[in-house]
């Protein structure tokens, strides 16, 4: 009986192997590949659907945080611009707000601290599977772009960051809906202290109903813009733009 | 029930709605697998509670999964979440049809209830060694689930395959937020994720039983009646030996 069946076991196996590299192929076929990617695009739709436009992360107790809250992707820009503004401890960072907005600001830490500001204690999820728990505290994102005077032809918020990759700042983009939740903020303050650099001092976007690498960190410019085209490579992010991440990060 | 087929006739088994979700379901799940090893690569330590990364007890780790066992076969996590996430919906949307489908052609209940009777342990225990004896037919009602079959297909339709799509929109930030209640389900999203993957295992488990089962019943007869829904009626008392005879063959 063995014998009989171990070949067939061997033989399915064997064509699930196949199948297996198939999908590779098949991902490399345009046609494929769009509707492979519009995967994205349902979930986002189906996710706007079903959650109420401030629907709210969830929040934890101070004794529900993690006891180590580990970083991850750049961990210090490393320029000689960023090694400046840590020397002299951001005295002279500016955040530029611009795009389509009536008054472009630029805006010192003293004055983003004393804007009202939010603090919530939110769990942060990577792309890779991992959670951590930690409290976040600055003003609304929603509360600057309104002192900028966003314009209504505005569809989405993207963030410019001071870090590099492949000789280009980071950046990332949300819409409006996430750019004005009551939870999206430029957070100055983790666990009750500034950013650390590791952390992405001294301005980080929290945008909690988003994975991690949207959180983008070293926060240099905001703007406001109609479309995310020409931006990049137009997808939206470093990610989006070079490995295929999803823009949409709500799953 | 005493208009049961005569052994050797064809009849029809399977239901269009029951055939094309079969094998809807089966690629959708054979890609999620394939893809959520992929993932799991990325970070293959698992937890319980709310929150779980490196410097955080993991109960479980699971191992590198090779290359030939995961979508993409390199390492690529941009792109295992996009076949993943693609297929969750194809998952989804399906057992909701499947559902709906057997509700109103009532295969749930003509097929799947399980009866009193058949939980007992003498029940129980007649069917497995009916099972060792690798006989998996009731000459009695030849086209009816044994009862093992039943807990089989009940426990991968209605426990599994719901709780692994729950526990995944509980690991998505957004539907956390759109329903909180995803969460104290599953005690947090680390432990969905657990769960997740769990059901995971549970599923690949069925999965090779099922295919040994198919085997030894009969492969082309089998695969045929989940193709055209024509299934042959097998002999009322095979001898024991038929599916075991001339090793060498």
């Amino acid at each position: 009986m063995n014998d009989l069946v171990i070949p067939r076991r061997t033989l399915i196996a064997g064509g699930a192997g196949l199948l297996l590299a198939g999908c590779d192929r098949v991902a490399q076929i345009p046609a494929a590949r769009k509707i492979l990617f519009a995967g994205e695009d349902m979930h986002y739709g189906l996710q706007r659907a079903l959650q109420n436009r401030g629907a709210l992360a969830p929040e934890f107790r101070p004794d529900q945080m993690s006891p180590i809250f580990r970083s991850n992707g750049t961990r210090n820009p490393g320029t000689p611009a960023y090694d400046a503004m840590v020397a002299n401890r951001f005295a002279d960072y500016r955040l530029t707000v611009g795009g389509l907005v009536d008054s472009p600001l630029s805006l010192s830490l003293a004055q983003l601290a004393g804007m009202p500001a939010r603090r919530q204690i939110t769990r942060h999820d990577c792309v890779e599977g991992w959670s951590a728990i930690g409290q976040w505290q600055g003003p609304l994102l929603g509360t600057v772009l309104k002192a900028a005077g966003m314009r209504r032809s505005a569809r989405y918020v993207v963030f410019t960051c001071a870090d590099l990759y492949n000789g280009d700042p980071y950046y990332e983009s949300i819409d409006t809906i996430d750019a004005f939740h009551p939870q999206t903020i430029l957070a100055l303050k983790m666990n009750g202290a500034p950013l650390a650099v590791e952390h992405g001092a001294p301005v980080r976007l929290r945008v909690e109903r988003q994975l991690g690498y949207k959180h983008a960190k070293y926060v240099m410019r905001v703007d406001a813009v109609a479309s995310l085209d020409g931006i990049g490579k137009g997808k939206g992010g470093y990610w989006e733009d070079n490995v295929d991440y999803d823009w949409y990060a709500g799953i | 029930m005493t208009d049961q087929p005569a052994p050797g006739t064809v009849i029809r088994r399977h239901a269009l709605s029951t055939r094309i979700w079969h094998w809807i379901n089966a690629i959708a799940i054979f890609i999620l697998i394939g893809s959520g090893l992929g993932i799991s690569n990325a970070h293959p330590r698992l937890y319980w509670g709310a929150y779980g990364a490196n410097f955080d007890p993991s109960w479980f780790q699971p191992p590198h999964f090779p290359s030939w066992l995961t979508i993409p076969a390199t390492y690529n996590l941009a792109m295992s979440r996009r076949w993943h996430l693609f297929f969750a919906l194809v998952l989804a949307f399906g057992l909701l049809a499947f559902m709906i489908a057997s509700l109103v052609n009532r295969h749930f209940r003509r097929d799947l209830t399980i009866r009193g009777a058949e939980m007992t342990p003498r029940s129980l225990l007649h069917d497995i060694r009916e099972h060792l004896a690798f006989r998996f037919h009731d000459p009695a009602r030849p086209a009816a689930y044994n009862i093992l079959q039943k807990l089989a297909y009940a426990l991968v339709i209605f426990i599994l395959l719901p709780l692994v799509i729950l526990t995944g929109l509980a690991m998505s930030p957004g539907m956390d937020a759109a329903w909180p209640w995803l969460l104290e389900l599953f005690g947090g999203r680390q432990s969905a994720r657990s769960i997740h993957f769990l059901c995971m295992a549970g599923l690949s488990g069925f999965i090779v039983v099922h295919l040994v089962l198919v085997i030894l019943a009969g492969v082309g007869n089998e695969l045929r009646s989940m193709i055209t829904g024509k299934w042959r009626v097998p002999p009322a008392h095979p001898r024991k030996d038929t599916a075991i005879q001339e090793p060498g063959a």
